[in-house]
């Protein structure tokens, strides 16, 4: 039972990490690329981590999963955050058919 | 076993993971971009060590998950930091 259920969510969790890599892939822009992959990676990764809890044989590997599932929680979107904002001013173009740029506004 | 098949597909998945993102690295047209594939591939490579554990039931791997998930973290804010053109204590 608790193999079937975990075999279950780590699927979903692939299926997400595929999803956000093919948006990393197939996005023409930076940020729609960070926006795309950074969520989609870490939904994915932590469904991994909630699968591994659920299949854990012992108890220290379970409260071990849960550390990793909250920092990549925090980590994952101060790092897209972060980057983001490097790219922003680094001077990279937004796409082309981009239509606001709240952020250029706001500076001005 | 019917798990084993599973766990194979799942790390077959991840590896697919893996190689579009070092694609991304590698034809990146500016440098944020690589550093966006690199954000993804230490995300990437947690989930990987999760499902090592789970396959083989050794728990160092998640030890491995824990280190991976906080050192990419500080490499992709240093990167970061970098390319906004600042020193790293302001």
């Amino acid at each position: 039972m608790n193999n079937t259920a975990g075999i279950l969510i780590i699927s979903i969790g692939v299926l997400f990490d595929l999803i956000g890599c093919i948006g990393l892939i197939r996005m023409p822009d930076i940020y729609n690329r960070l926006q795309a992959s950074t969520k989609c990676v870490t939904l994915g990764t932590c469904m991994i981590l909630l699968g591994a809890m659920v299949m854990a044989a012992t108890t220290a590997a379970v409260w071990k999963s849960a550390l990793c599932l909250l920092f990549i929680v925090i980590t994952a979107p101060t790092a897209a955050h972060s980057l983001a904002r490097g790219a922003y001013r680094s001077g990279v173009k937004l796409w082309s058919k981009s239509v606001a740029d709240q952020y250029a506004e706001d500076q001005s | 076993m019917v798990s084993v098949i599973f766990f194979n597909l799942f790390f077959i998945g991840l590896l697919g993971c893996c190689v579009m993102c070092l694609y991304r690295i590698g034809i990146g047209p500016s440098a944020p971009d690589r550093t966006v594939g690199i954000d993804i591939l230490g995300i990437v490579v947690v989930g990987f060590a999760a499902l090592l554990s789970i396959m083989t039931g050794k728990d160092y791997f998640l030890n491995v998950a824990i280190a991976w998930a906080l050192l990419s973290f500080i490499g992709t804010l240093a990167l970061a930091k970098h390319l906004e053109g600042k020193g790293f204590d302001e």
